[in-house]
């Protein structure tokens, strides 16, 4: 007979699994109303914090290659993969899905991250160019990461959500800190398990569980925070960040209506957290007795 | 305030310096150092939590206690020329912020910070030339030369004087040749404040940073300072703390105050606050003026600088916002 434990969840910051610095929780019920788990109510500190060790992430991360980039998202594929009767389990528990939908969400969130895996080396050829200009310049245009990205997670499709939201923002280079929803951060601190064991440097993703009202504010105030993605805000609270974002100029991106994760991906996601950088190198003349003009 | 020390030994220690023999039955006479006791003081000073007011208070008089630091092999004029402009405004947003305390060079660059650094003390608090000397950072130098290194460094315009003290003869027992060392180069200095290095983190105990912090304040050091910032471990808590009690019994002793300065390691706003509680409650509420403590350091400016702005404009700022160095 074994006894069953109920866990206690934790953040997951810089690579490591902390506790709040204010010490503080919250009860996480299952699907049934009845107590499931405790987690982790994180402070503006452990936001704080997060944004910190995202910007040590992001250094590395951003300079890491396309190809490692791709290896490693595709590597946390295969983690989930493994620990996918965990997450089944978790999906039917907490979100009281039945067995089928909950092997098809965790089915669709592991081709997401293949899906994500295969698009790191191809942004530059997707989203670059090499531009025809009437000057003596080789001009082309590349994509580069935007930096550290806030993301609110989607309340719905605790697993997919997480996924889609999360896998775009660092198949471009950029460190994410990501508020997972408020009523399944079970879900949200396992995929963090999952992480960790997925060669993803220190970092590059950070997982807050908590209350969005009272976390996402400080972060669409952080100055060291370049982007943010409200895809989990409710329409009142993402209007309220907007307006606290544009005092640091940041990225924001802002799905109209609610994104049906099921669905093909796209590319707006990869691209609202890409920069474009164009360089223009003179290409000099090789002589005037070849005919050209300059 | 008293502008630097005489160099002459205050009368209750007379006897002690009179020859090497009794230098040692002195330092080594001295209390050793309870090691689990210090570090657990330092440790639960360091939770102190300093918030609001209190905390940019805090700030600013950090800022104002910096000796903004380059001893790279890799310094230009030009890097110092931006050190200065730094030190004189550490945050252009905010011209409010206080200028540092001095800035911190190698002896040959001195004339360009002066150059950089003439005509400010007309526009606000002057800021000091310190500048290391005694073949920094080894200190393995013959004296003459570590004499003709500080000279130079004053004839060229510095007002304090950074010095290595000789770790070698320190751990092989040759307290008096440390001492004469010190001396000479007090003599050296003139008027410019003499900082004693003590490389704590090549002193291998706390009882060794008691005995050479002792041996530093008998030679007539201004201040002393823990570490050149080229060895690891640099600055701790627990080594300042130890040096804080020195400059305090020395106070309680000769009724003059000597000063200390923390170097390297110390890298954020937290850090430094810190410091700060350590040095009210180790040496006493008179320390807390750039007078009598600093630190050496470079990187924690721009964190004192963001954390200010926090908070003054109530969110966190990040590294886009400030300078690079």
């Amino acid at each position: 007979m074994s006894i069953a434990v109920a866990k206690t969840y934790k953040l997951y910051v810089g690579g490591s699994f902390p506790r709040s610095e204010s010490g503080r929780t919250y009860q996480v019920a299952d699907a049934g109303g009845s107590f499931l788990a405790n987690a982790v109510l994180a402070s503006r500190k452990d936001a704080r914090d997060a944004v910190a060790a995202a910007r040590k992430g992001f250094s590395s991360w951003s300079k890491a290659t396309p190809y490692n980039r791709g290896q490693v998202i595709y590597r946390i594929a295969e983690m989930l993969q493994s620990r996918a009767p965990e997450f089944i389990e978790l999906l039917i528990t907490s979100r009281g899905v039945d067995h089928a939908a909950a092997v098809a969400e965790v089915d669709a969130a592991i081709d997401r991250l293949v899906h994500y895996a295969g698009w790191t080396d191809k942004l530059a050829a997707v989203f670059g160019s090499a531009n025809p200009v009437s000057a003596p310049y080789f001009s082309y245009s590349a994509p580069e990461p935007t930096g550290v990205v806030a993301i609110i997670a989607p309340t719905d499709a605790p697993l997919l959500g997480l996924v889609s939201v999360l896998a775009p923002v660092i198949t471009g280079g950029n460190a994410a800190v990501l508020i997972a929803a408020e009523a399944d951060p079970c879900i949200a601190i396992t995929f963090a398990e999952v992480l960790a064991t997925s060669d993803v440097p220190a970092g590059v993703v950070n997982i807050l569980t908590g209350s969005a009202t009272e976390i996402a504010p400080h972060l669409a105030a952080h100055a060291d925070v370049n982007a943010l993605d409200l895809t989990g805000a409710e329409a009142g609270l993402a209007t309220e960040l907007e307006g606290v974002a544009a005092g640091t100029v940041k990225r924001v991106y802002r799905p109209k209506g609610r994104p049906d994760f099921a669905a093909a991906p796209g590319t707006v996601r990869l691209r609202s957290f890409l920069e474009i950088k164009t360089v223009w190198h003179p290409t000099g003349s090789p002589s005037l007795a070849g005919g050209s003009s300059y | 305030m008293s502008e630097t020390a005489t160099g002459v030994v205050p009368a209750a220690f007379a006897d002690v310096v009179a020859d090497e023999v009794r230098l040692r039955r002195f330092l080594d006479g001295l209390p050793g150092v309870d090691p689990v006791a210090l570090e657990q003081r330092a440790t639960a000073l360091a939770t102190r939590s300093i918030k609001k007011q209190s905390k940019l208070t805090a700030i600013d008089l950090a800022i104002s206690m910096v000796d903004l630091t380059t001893l790279e092999g890799a310094d230009t004029a030009g890097k110092v020329r931006n050190l200065v402009r730094k030190g004189l405004q550490p945050d252009p947003e905010r011209p409010d912020t206080p200028r540092v305390a001095a800035i911190c060079i190698y002896p040959d660059l001195v004339p360009v910070a002066a150059g950089a650094l003439a005509g400010s003390e007309n526009t606000g608090t002057k800021i000091n030339i310190a500048s290391v000397a005694t073949a920094f950072p080894s200190g393995r130098a013959a004296l003459p030369v570590k004499i003709a290194d500080v000279e130079s460094a004053v004839a060229a315009g510095a007002d304090e004087i950074d010095m290595v003290i000789d770790r070698g003869a320190f751990l092989a027992g040759h307290y008096g040749k440390v001492y004469d060392e010190i001396v000479a180069v007090k003599q050296a200095a003139g008027a410019a404040r003499l900082k004693v290095i003590l490389e704590t983190g090549e002193l291998a105990t706390y009882d060794n940073v008691r005995k050479a912090s002792w041996l530093a304040l008998l030679a007539g050091g201004d201040f002393i300072k823990t570490s050149t910032g080229k060895v690891s471990p640099a600055a701790t808590l627990p080594v300042t703390h130890v040096m804080l009690q020195a400059v305090h019994d020395w106070k309680r002793a000769t009724g003059e105050q000597r000063a200390v300065k923390p170097a390297g390691g110390i890298r954020t706003a937290k850090d430094a606050i810190r410091y700060l509680v350590a040095v009210r409650e180790v040496a006493g509420p008179e320390w807390l003026h750039p007078h009598w403590f600093r630190f050496g350091a470079s990187s924690v400016l721009n964190d004192l600088i963001m954390q200010r702005r926090t908070q003054l404009e109530g969110h966190y700022w990040g590294g886009d916002y400030v300078s690079l160095d």
